[in-house]
């Protein structure tokens, strides 16, 4: 389903992403993983063409700099880090917003566009919310409108960027579950992650970044080796795992 | 699967019959005050009587006496349709601004649109001698406030982030206190061309005539047109260009394009009325404070709302000192500025 091949990516001289391939398959669910700075949020970018970069990215057999953007919106769908959520649009309005891709430049949503929004609110149980206000909104409600939004752009490919930041323990586990539930219905799903505890029960596959490049990539319990986390992240931790998961777990040192 | 209730309850506001009925209600209002009010007194009745009897079949027969007549429709009439469409002009560039840049304090005037629109003018009389009502004034204008407009906005950039509302008007600011001196330093050196280019400057309508309603009226009906077609893609800028890009909207494209056409519309209102400040201001925050904060809502009701302000300012700029006038520039600033204040204290939460 995505395809890269050594993507390299810079920003005023320095590279960010440099000789980056990787293959995901439809319907996994890959996280890309790395201490700060490692490339990880750029790789997801390139991706859906908000920066340029160097190398081959194919999205279901397509090169993305060939796709134009609607094209490209159909195809991707992306969730940044801290998405603008305009408090004075109503739930409604901003799902909506998903469905700018298939519509005419100069077209207004028609009826197959409401029932997709719809249908995507109520993937994610915001139906009794359509007429509220985002700004009214708790921030774990606002994260579902997010992802709603994201829903209704109708892609197959979903990029998420840190989809867990800012919000408590319980919530993170939801939105996690969520996104684990949408991949059943035809999506392939890459985000990023913070949390190497949920990182390890909720990946397929991890893709470890330093410096830009890939030094690691397999199933959890291969990657969330303590040799890796104390080489790349200096971390000092132990790793439990078992059929439920891998579970990373700070150590004082 | 989605049951039928949920969809029809997933639209997006548009704008409720209320508002609409109000706003044509207030337009429909101040032409006739417009039309009515002056030293000549016209009521209403004969106003739409004499209207009527210039429709052909209609057999209505006006019961205006000739004076009346020469007085409402060579006088009064363009004057009211200039600043109809002058005012619903710079009010939907304001609120066209306000999307494209992100920021809830641009308006033609403060961004030196209107300075550099005024300084394309003067330079096309002083220098190209086209005469202060020819049909190549609005393109020496638009030239002067593509370039305002594109200086204030590469100056404000790099003062600022795009999205820091202050830095954009400090820039629009500099360029209009630039722009001014040229201009002042053009008319001390055409002091016998530039006789009225002084008080064509602050702003009025008291020379309206139907040429000037016909000079500017095809401008600004395309850029109108083109603005309010774009209002749905505005509503996707309000998450930001970088979202708006990944849902496919090319974003540096729509701008572009959005502020060509504000600043042509605004470029062709300057040649034909001066310099009116706070309209694009005043008009499309008052809807977003009333009836909705959604382009949808902000763009057409700025269009007609505009145009009613404007009217009702120029009757007020015309009869509070009568009989002399007072430039209308003045009325608008009078009470914009301290509009402007305040959209400017709230601008901070809104950040």
């Amino acid at each position: 389903m995505i395809e890269l091949r050594e993507l390299a990516i810079g920003f005023d001289g320095t590279e960010a992403v440099r000789g980056v391939s990787l293959e995901v398959a439809a319907d996994e669910w890959t996280m890309l993983i790395g201490p700060n700075g490692a490339g990880k949020t750029s790789v997801l970018r390139a991706l859906c063409g908000l920066i340029p970069y160097e190398g081959d990215a194919y999205l279901g057999g397509r090169e993305v700099r060939a796709l134009g953007r609607r094209e490209l919106a159909r195809l991707v769908a992306f969730v940044p880090q801290n998405p603008v959520t305009p408090p004075e649009l109503t739930v409604a309005e901003y799902v909506l917003l998903g469905r700018t891709p298939h519509l005419g430049y100069l077209a207004s949503e028609g009826r197959h566009d409401r029932q997709a929004a719809a249908r995507a609110l109520e993937r994610l149980d915001l139906l009794p919310f359509v007429e509220r206000s985002l700004g009214s909104l708790s921030g774990g409600e606002l994260q579902r409108a997010v992802l709603a939004r994201a829903l209704a752009q109708e892609a197959s490919i979903l990029l998420l960027d840190e989809p867990t930041t800012s919000l408590d323990l319980g919530r993170q586990q939801q939105v996690l579950e969520l996104v684990d539930a949408l991949r059943g219905d035809g999506l392939t799903v890459v985000s990023t992650m913070h949390d190497l505890t949920l990182a390890g029960q909720y990946a397929d596959r991890l893709v470890l970044l330093d410096r830009g490049a890939i030094v690691a990539e397999g199933p959890p319990v291969e990657v969330l080796s303590p040799a890796n986390l104390a080489a790349y992240y200096g971390a000092s931790v132990r790793v439990v795992s078992d059929e439920e998961g891998t579970f990373v777990v700070p150590v004082r040192r | 699967m989605a049951t039928v209730s949920a969809e029809t309850a997933v639209r997006a506001r548009g704008i409720s019959r209320p508002w609409r009925l109000l706003a044509a209600a207030l337009l429909a209002g101040a032409l006739l005050v417009g039309l009515g009010v002056g030293p000549v007194g016209i009521g209403v009745t004969g106003i739409v009587e004499s209207a009527l009897s210039h429709l052909p079949f209609l057999h209505v027969h006006s019961p205006l006496g000739s004076v009346q007549e020469a007085v409402l429709w060579q006088i009064r009439a363009p004057r009211v349709v200039l600043a109809a469409i002058v005012g619903g002009m710079l009010a939907i560039a304001g609120s066209s601004y306000q999307g494209v840049f992100h920021n809830p304090l641009a308006d033609p005037y403060l961004l030196g649109v209107a300075a550099g629109s005024g300084l394309g003018a003067t330079l096309a009389i002083a220098y190209g001698h086209v005469g202060t009502s020819g049909a190549l004034l609005p393109v020496a204008a638009f030239v002067g406030g593509l370039t305002a407009v594109a200086a204030a906005y590469v100056l404000g950039r790099s003062a600022g982030s795009v999205r820091a509302a202050g830095a954009l008007v400090l820039a629009g600011l500099t360029v209009t206190l630039f722009f001014t001196a040229v201009q002042t330093f053009v008319q001390q050196q055409h002091t016998n061309t530039l006789r009225d280019v002084y008080s064509w400057l602050l702003g009025g309508f008291s020379t309206a005539t139907w040429k000037d309603v016909a000079v500017a009226a095809p401008y600004i009906g395309v850029s109108s047109l083109v603005i309010l077609l774009h209002r749905r893609v505005l509503d996707v800028l309000s998450v930001g260009d970088e979202e708006a890009s990944s849902l496919g909207v090319n974003v540096a494209r729509l701008r572009l394009l959005i502020v060509l056409a504000a600043t042509a519309g605004t470029a062709a209102a300057v040649a034909v009325s001066g310099l009116i400040a706070f309209v694009g201001i005043i008009v499309p925050h008052t809807i977003r404070l009333l009836v909705s904060t959604s382009y949808r809502a902000v763009v057409p009701l700025s269009l007609v709302v505009g145009a009613a302000f404007l009217v009702l300012t120029d009757v007020l700029a015309r009869t509070v000192v009568s009989p002399g006038e007072l430039p209308i520039g003045v009325v608008t600033a009078f009470f914009g500025a301290p509009f402007f204040a305040v959209v400017l204290r709230t601008s901070r939460s809104m950040r």
